[in-house]
């Protein structure tokens, strides 16, 4: 079952490839019905789902691959990455709906996102270090074609510096990923062995410099401070799809990459340098949230708010490694929300990306400062960015209030310090409502006179993505059920 | 101790076909020296079938313990006429009906049988006229297509391989001087009690002289201009197969030798320089040639990583042995490219590439980017397992230099890559002479996308082939 979720798309991505005379709209649609086909399979894994044992898996599959380096093709989902794969399929979804009006290039646009999309579901069911790696690469191979061919602007280089340093991240996570072979006994890359045998529990020294290796390849993926420089231009050039997948689905390899494999590998070296990732955590929120409020360019100020919004997500898995024996409960709690806040952030970001990408659509420019009074010609549009800024900025009633209200509960039980980044939220919530007031209030003036409200395509998956994060935050039962047990195991491995 | 010549009937079968391809193509006339490269394919694919039968027995020795057919002679026998095969199948555009046809192949068998010797041998005169048989005609190959640059490459190339080849005689010469013996066998012992000053001098000429064969820091000055200089198929042939045999012969060595000096860190050492030199060099490249040879400079680098750990870690050999044939394959392929537009020689006339030419295109990047080492393909496995196996061997340092000179590597490969994908607004209308409307020469696209095709699939199988590598 796995194993079709992660290769559907893919195959129709190959289909589309052979195909080159295939007519523009066919190849538009066949995205959508494969992605929707996608999205179908995932439900049904998600209804059929039931929490595994702690360090267990749920829908197995295994098959030898390179037995020589005990390196398997081994998948499986647990309440870490089911709600991830949901959202990635979520995600895909919306933008293969977005690009139905897509004049560039679409058959290979489809077949390039189809395969992204693949690399993605494979990247958050593997089970193993290898099969993980290489969806990590492949990843930020696919979403540089994606800059460097469909973007705007300066979408060249900045297509090379998002290549540049993330290879750079990913290259440092494969010499972590070698230590902790080297380490384990027998030597393997299989997750669950090494989860169950955290291999340098014990040497202070070397776990301490496997974590390091591990933490930056992460660190530039989420990104946290000081490895975000790459993610301003990259999320500016690219085109809005790719925006939405870069911010909604690629930035969570890097956080999924904490509560996956940093923390339930390397519990020993976790507690011990907690203290560092809370730090860089509460930069993170601060700093992101403080440049994002110097921006001009819209969609830049989002990209910076992204920084904030992971700085949350370190800060709580940071707490997580506090252990102490009154708080388990806490970080327990913390890590929930910090997987909720994953979720959260891949819509509601898709979401405002999307829209981002209307403006550059309608008059080829993120410059907050050349519209005003947008709400009266395109009052859709207006209400659905309103919606998707308060979401973001954590109101109650949306998804990002559920998961950051859980992030500060458990992190400041844990360490009541992290209450610094409070800060951080206050932050958020002005610079929304700025960009709000510069963008939509006012008499309508520069590029709002004559702007388009949203078309069909661009309703429909903005929509769905607000209305998901809507549904989460007023019911978000069904989604912590999922979440709970498996933070727990978390917090419980990283305890050992 | 016994003759057993049968054993090296891969290489026989070689130099035979060597000379058959030579002697037939004096009777041919040009427009039907065809002939004389059909022989050569023929002896190429026997002595790929007699290496796998010869693979499926157990590690034997011949000619009374001076070369050994085991498990990496018979993967460098594979490998080296396959690749030979390969180079043979580029050369249908590039010398079909050309003045030297059939001397071409002669030449191309004969210094594939010495990249042989080299990779068996068990002994150090076995050794040496492996290197000269691999060397000698590997210069006329350079030469042969009498440009200027051609002949600059080739005396580069001549003065460098008669410099290091003295070196490694000498070597040769100071190393049976104080044991009295030339035998892998019976060295060790010996040397444990030689002087240490004169066995490192003896040994630091051998290596030099393997080292120039290899393309590897300090002998690596030649690649550069042979690749860029000679004709393509010839520099496909000169930066895969001669490396094959070098890099084993290296690894006989190394295992070989006691634990009196610290050899592997030398080896570190030169493998260091190497991948960095190369990767540092080939930045700054415009003609794609040129690059990949400075390329080739690096990727010896890291085939010189389990060499380093040679005797202390187990997946050495085998890690080697998969690297070998992975970069083997994804080199060739990436000179196929080149080799299929001859006449586009700067970076920038591989603009939009992608849409003239998309299975060429896609064939190019496959390559580079499995040179960088980017899974699935092959070369990605290879530098996992070689950088397992050196950290596996106490040298966590050099499991990080590998990919740290990974990063540096992807810079240029994406000079590469860039204009191939430019579209039509941003790129400069090609020149007339760049031939960007010429079309590909056919069967030079065919090797690049199967061969491309292939690291990817090697990849992908990783695991059968590894296990293949350790199971033997």
């Amino acid at each position: 079952m796995l194993s079709l979720i992660v290769f559907l798309p893919l195959a129709a991505a190959l289909v589309l490839l052979a195909l080159p005379r295939l007519g523009d709209s066919i190849a538009r649609w066949t995205w959508v019905a494969v992605a929707a086909l996608d999205l179908a399979l995932v439900v049904g894994v998600w209804l059929a789902y039931e929490s595994p044992a702690v360090g267990q898996l749920a829908f197995e599959e295994q098959a030898p691959w390179i037995p020589g380096v005990n390196s398997s093709y081994h998948l499986g989902v647990d309440g870490l990455s089911l709600p991830l794969i949901a959202m990635t399929a979520v995600i895909f979804l919306a933008c293969a709906v977005y690009a139905l009006r897509e004049p560039d290039r679409p058959r290979l646009q489809a077949a390039l996102f189809l395969f992204l999309q693949s690399v993605s579901m494979g990247l958050f069911v593997s089970a193993d270090l290898i099969l993980f790696f290489l969806f990590f690469d492949l990843s930020i191979v696919a979403m540089y074609f994606v800059i460097a061919g469909w973007g705007h602007n300066d979408a060249g280089r900045s297509a090379m510096k998002f290549f540049l340093y993330t290879f750079l991240g990913s290259l440092a996570l494969l010499v972590g990923f070698i230590g902790l072979y080297i380490a384990a006994d027998p030597h393997t890359f299989d997750m669950v062995e090494l989860t169950n045998q955290a291999p340098l529990n014990g040497s202070f020294m070397a776990g301490g410099l496997v974590l390091a290796a591990i933490l930056m390849g992460l660190a530039v993926k989420t990104p946290t401070v000081p490895f975000h420089t790459w993610l301003p231009p990259a999320h500016t050039d690219a085109p809005a799809i790719g925006s939405a997948v870069l911010a909604g689905v690629l930035l969570k390899m890097g956080t999924y990459g904490f509560v996956r494999i940093a923390m339930p590998m390397l519990p020993e070296a976790w507690r011990a340098w907690a203290w560092v990732i809370i730090v860089v955590g509460i930069i993170s929120v601060v700093y992101g949230a403080l440049v994002a409020l110097a921006q001009t360019n819209l969609k830049r100020m989002i990209a910076y708010t992204s920084v904030n919004h992971m700085g949350y997500i370190a800060l709580a898995v940071g707490a997580a490694g506090l252990v102490a024996d009154d708080t388990a409960q806490a970080r327990s709690i913390a890590v929930t929300g910090a997987v909720t806040q994953m979720v959260s952030h891949g819509l509601i970001t898709g979401a405002l990306f999307l829209l981002a990408g209307v403006l550059q659509d309608r008059a080829s420019t993120y410059d907050m400062d050349a519209y005003g009074g947008l709400a009266g010609p395109a009052p859709r549009f207006a209400a659905f960015f309103a919606v998707g800024a308060f979401a973001s900025l954590g109101l109650p009633g949306l998804s990002g209030f559920i998961a950051e209200f859980q992030i500060f509960t458990g992190s400041i039980a844990a360490a009541p310090v992290t209450a610094v980044a409070l800060v951080g939220i206050l932050l958020t919530a002005a610079l929304f409502l700025r960009a709000l007031q510069r963008i939509f209030t006012g008499p309508t003036r520069g590029r709002s006179t004559g702007f388009a409200d949203l078309r069909p395509t661009e309703t429909w998956s903005v929509g769905a993505l607000l209305f998901l994060s809507l549904l989460i935050g007023i019911l978000p039962r069904p989604l912590l059920d999922i979440i709970e047990p498996a933070a727990e195991a978390v917090v419980e491995l990283v305890g050992r | 101790m016994a003759m057993r010549p049968l054993l090296l009937l891969p290489e026989m079968l070689l130099f035979v076909g060597g000379l058959a391809a030579l002697i037939s193509g004096s009777f041919l006339p040009r427009e039907r020296q065809w002939v004389s490269r059909l022989v050569a394919a023929a002896a190429l694919v026997a002595c790929v079938v007699a290496a796998m039968i010869g693979l499926t027995s157990t590690a034997q020795t011949a000619f009374e313990g001076t070369f050994s057919v085991d498990t990496p002679t018979g993967v460098a026998r594979i490998v080296a006429a396959v690749g030979t095969l390969i180079v043979l199948s580029l050369a249908v555009d590039e010398i079909t009906g050309s003045p030297r046809e059939s001397e071409t192949y002669a030449l191309l068998l004969f210094s594939t049988t010495g990249t042989l010797m080299l990779a068996g041998a068990d002994d150090l005169l076995v050794l040496a006229v492996g290197f000269l048989l691999t060397s000698i005609p590997l210069y006329g190959l350079i030469g042969l297509r009498r440009t200027p640059a051609g002949a600059e490459a080739a005396m580069k190339t001549y003065l460098l391989g008669a410099l290091f080849g003295i070196l490694l005689l000498s070597g040769v010469t100071v190393l049976y001087g104080i044991t009295g013996t030339t035998s892998y066998a019976a060295l060790p012992d010996l040397l444990i009690d030689a002087p240490t000053g004169a066995m490192a001098a003896g040994v630091i000429g051998v290596l030099a002289g393997l080292m120039f064969k290899a393309g590897a820091v300090p002998g690596h000055f030649w690649i550069p201009d042979a690749a860029q200089g000679a004709g393509g198929a010839v520099a496909a042939f000169l930066t895969t197969v001669p490396k094959i045999g070098a890099v084993i012969a290296t690894y006989r060595l190394v295992d070989m030798l006691p634990g009196t000096l610290n050899w592997p860190l030398l080896i570190a050492i030169l493998a260091v320089a190497s991948m960095t030199l190369g990767n540092l060099a080939a930045y700054w490249q415009t003609d794609p040639r040129r690059l990949l040879g400075w390329s080739t400079v690096s990727q010896v680098g890291y085939l010189l990583v389990p060499v380093a750990v040679a005797g202390r870690s187990d997946s050495a050999l085998p890690s080697l042995l998969l690297y070998v044939a992975g970069y083997t394959l994804t080199n060739l392929a990436a000179f196929s490219v080149t080799t299929a537009l001859p006449q586009r020689r700067t970076l920038e006339s591989y603009g939009r590439l992608a849409r003239a030419q998309p299975m060429l295109a896609a064939a190019l990047v496959i390559s580079l980017l499995g040179l960088v080492g980017t899974p699935p393909t092959i070369v990605f496995v290879g530098k996992l397992t070689i950088a397992s196996a050196a950290w596996d061997g106490g040298l966590a340092w050099l499991a990080v230099a590998v990919f740290a000179n990974t990063l540096i590597s992807l810079f240029y490969y994406l000079r590469w890559i860039v204009p191939v994908f430019k579209s039509d607004a941003d790129a400069s209308p090609p020149r007339a002479d760049e031939g960007a409307s010429s079309s590909p020469r056919p069967a030079s696209s065919v090797v690049a996308v199967v061969a491309a095709l292939g690291s990817l699939a090697m990849g992908i199988c990783a695991g059968l082939l590894l296990s293949l590598l350790t199971g033997t």
